[in-house]
């Protein structure tokens, strides 16, 4: 439990720090919001226009002000108003999330569809042509640009066959070629490291033990070796599961699938910051989250851990 | 050269030759101006005087792949270099001044390493606005951290070995520990290291320049020819295939390269998988 407080204080620390960091530097990048609102509502701008909007958005107060503000309504659950639409960013966010979060959940689905059992199948049939299959399904699933993939299904499936919607979101249809892209990309490495992990695990001294006991091979596997090679895989797991919201980004621009990515990068050209911001936020609290679960996981899968006090390997 | 589907030496060694050639002649060999306009040839498909066709203004896709052959792969060992020069000295003195300055740095790096390297590169491209420059920069900002890592880990193995023990009881500076024992050894696994990741940076760089971040019209970069072909994703299907493939093939080398330079000298992935 000890543990578990100390992430968290450590959690909220990284957050502040990641809080100040882009706010700062949103605010030296090049680029003003204020011009991008105004052609919004697409009247001809004048000067006092613009340094109204400036004074009314706090732009000339001096940064750390700004950013004091920032913090000020951030601890009354505010994020401050989109530039764009002008809704609360935390309202924007939240009619996104859940659309990027099925994304994220059906590609994982799709990667241990294709992983698990070829992992599987490469160590227990090691060095056979199974095993130099997943080899080569890795390598270049390794080697392939995640987006140019999403490219040539949306070119096989909606161009030539005409089965898939190439666009928007909607239906489960929609969702299929997105997570097919990320999938197969992410499955490339787990096929891999599933199964050397299950070799390893298959040379440890329980195995050795459990076999002796006269336990059948398929108890053995399921019931001991899995179990066993899960740890690093989970490590891996959730090591990647940010890249794997990173990936996103480039999927949801490229099928125009309305997420948090899309979004975040519609922002980023408009110069949105509150939506950055809060975006920046809103990964941040995830990955860190995300990170606590695999450490609590651990000792869930491996005994060993657990049985020494919960130290994380 | 390929055994049982796995590369060995000669292959390796042929395929890293090949490869630099092609870089090193690709602009003396290509047919056309990779941005000479001619709008009478637009979207020409695959032929014998255009070997992968033209694109929208007319220009020789084939000239393009071979200039952009450059722009990718030179932008990706820029990135490598910088971060190198970042990483590597940051984790050496972190490892070998230990204490302290260590525990700081490096609390530092896992806050920074936490966060998902795209969306870092995303937000950080695309606030500094698009261009080729502000792309190495993003990437540069994501990737120095694997390498001071991998330079502080290796120190650190290293500081605990008996050969550097006696060298520090016959009176070796720490200058010179540094120098002829140290920096060696973090060299060597961060080559593999920095072989991996040239097929990553490629990727990211490619993935970015087709969003409209990083490399911008007219330049030949693979990503932004993408970028450029998927308004005639319906007429000009070979404008998608083909840079998509090049970038492929490339990182494809890269990886295969990097997987047998880490299998023979055995070093482990600082970098948690990403």
């Amino acid at each position: 439990m000890k543990q578990v407080g100390k992430r968290l204080l450590e959690l909220v620390l990284f957050l502040f720090l990641l809080s100040f960091i882009s706010f700062v530097f949103m605010k030296a990048a090049p680029g003003d919001p204020v011009r991008y609102i105004l052609n919004i509502d697409d009247v001809s701008i004048t000067d006092e226009q613009i340094e109204e909007l400036r004074e009314e958005l706090g732009f000339n107060d001096p940064i750390y002000i700004q950013y004091l503000n920032w913090l000020m309504r951030f601890f009354q659950f505010d994020l401050g108003d989109s530039y764009m639409t002008k809704q609360p960013v935390l309202k924007e966010l939240a009619s996104k999330i859940p659309d990027t979060m099925a994304l994220t959940f059906s590609s994982m689905a799709v990667m241990i569809m294709i992983a698990a059992p070829i992992g599987t199948l490469a160590a227990l049939y090691k060095n056979k042509w199974i095993d130099h299959l997943s080899r080569i399904f890795a390598l270049i699933g390794a080697s392939i640009p995640s987006f140019w993939l999403g490219l040539l299904l949306m070119q096989l499936f909606s161009v030539k066959m005409g089965i898939l919607p190439a666009m928007g979101k909607g239906t489960v249809l929609h969702l299929l070629m997105p997570s097919l892209t990320l999938g197969i990309a992410m499955a490339a490495v787990y096929v891999r490291l599933l199964r050397s992990s299950l070799l390893e695990s298959l040379g440890q001294d329980f195995i050795r033990a459990a076999k002796s006991r006269g336990l059948s091979q398929r108890r053995i596997f399921l019931f001991h070796a899995f179990r066993h090679s899960l740890t690093p895989v989970i490590t891996i797991f959730g090591v990647s599961l940010g890249s794997l919201l990173g990936g996103t980004v480039i999927i949801e621009v490229l099928f125009a699938y309305p997420g948090v990515g899309k979004l975040v990068v519609e922002a980023i050209v408009r110069r949105d910051y509150p939506i950055i911001q809060g975006y920046i936020l809103f990964m941040g609290l995830f990955v860190v989250m995300i990170n606590l679960l695999v450490d609590l996981s651990y000792r869930y899968l491996n005994p060993e851990i657990r049985l020494k006090g919960g130290d994380r390997r | 050269m390929i055994n049982g589907f796995r590369i060995t030496k000669p292959g390796i060694l042929l395929l890293i030759g090949l490869f630099f050639i092609t870089i090193i002649i690709a602009p003396y060999i290509a047919p056309f101006d990779p941005t000479d306009v001619k709008m009478g040839d637009r979207l020409k498909p695959i032929s014998l005087e255009h070997f992968f066709g033209t694109d929208h203004l007319g220009r020789d896709v084939f000239s393009r792949i071979l200039a952009g052959a450059q722009t990718t792969v030179g932008t990706s060992f820029l990135v490598l270099a910088i971060s190198l020069l970042i990483g590597v000295p940051i984790g050496l003195v972190s490892g070998f001044v230990g204490g302290r300055l260590d525990r700081f740095l490096m609390r530092f790096v896992d806050a920074f390493m936490a966060f998902p390297d795209y969306i870092v590169a995303i937000i950080l491209s695309g606030l500094l606005g698009p261009g080729i420059f502000n792309l190495v920069f993003a990437i540069v900002m994501v990737k120095w951290i694997g390498y001071a890592r991998l330079a502080r880990s290796t120190v650190l193995t290293e500081k605990q070995r008996d050969y550097i023990l006696i060298a520090k009881v016959n009176g070796v500076g720490p200058m010179n520990i540094l120098r002829r024992h140290m920096i060696p050894h973090v060299l060597g696994n961060v080559m593999v290291l920095a072989t991996l990741d040239a097929g990553k940076i490629i990727l990211m760089i490619a993935s970015l320049s087709y969003i409209g971040l990083g490399a911008q019209p007219p330049i030949p970069e693979w990503g932004a020819m993408l970028n450029e072909a998927k308004a005639f994703f319906y007429n000009a299907p070979h404008l998608m295939l083909i840079p998509g493939l090049s970038i492929m093939v490339i990182v494809l080398i890269f990886n295969l390269v990097g997987d047998y330079l880490r299998d023979h000298y055995d070093v482990k992935n600082q970098n948690g998988g990403k």
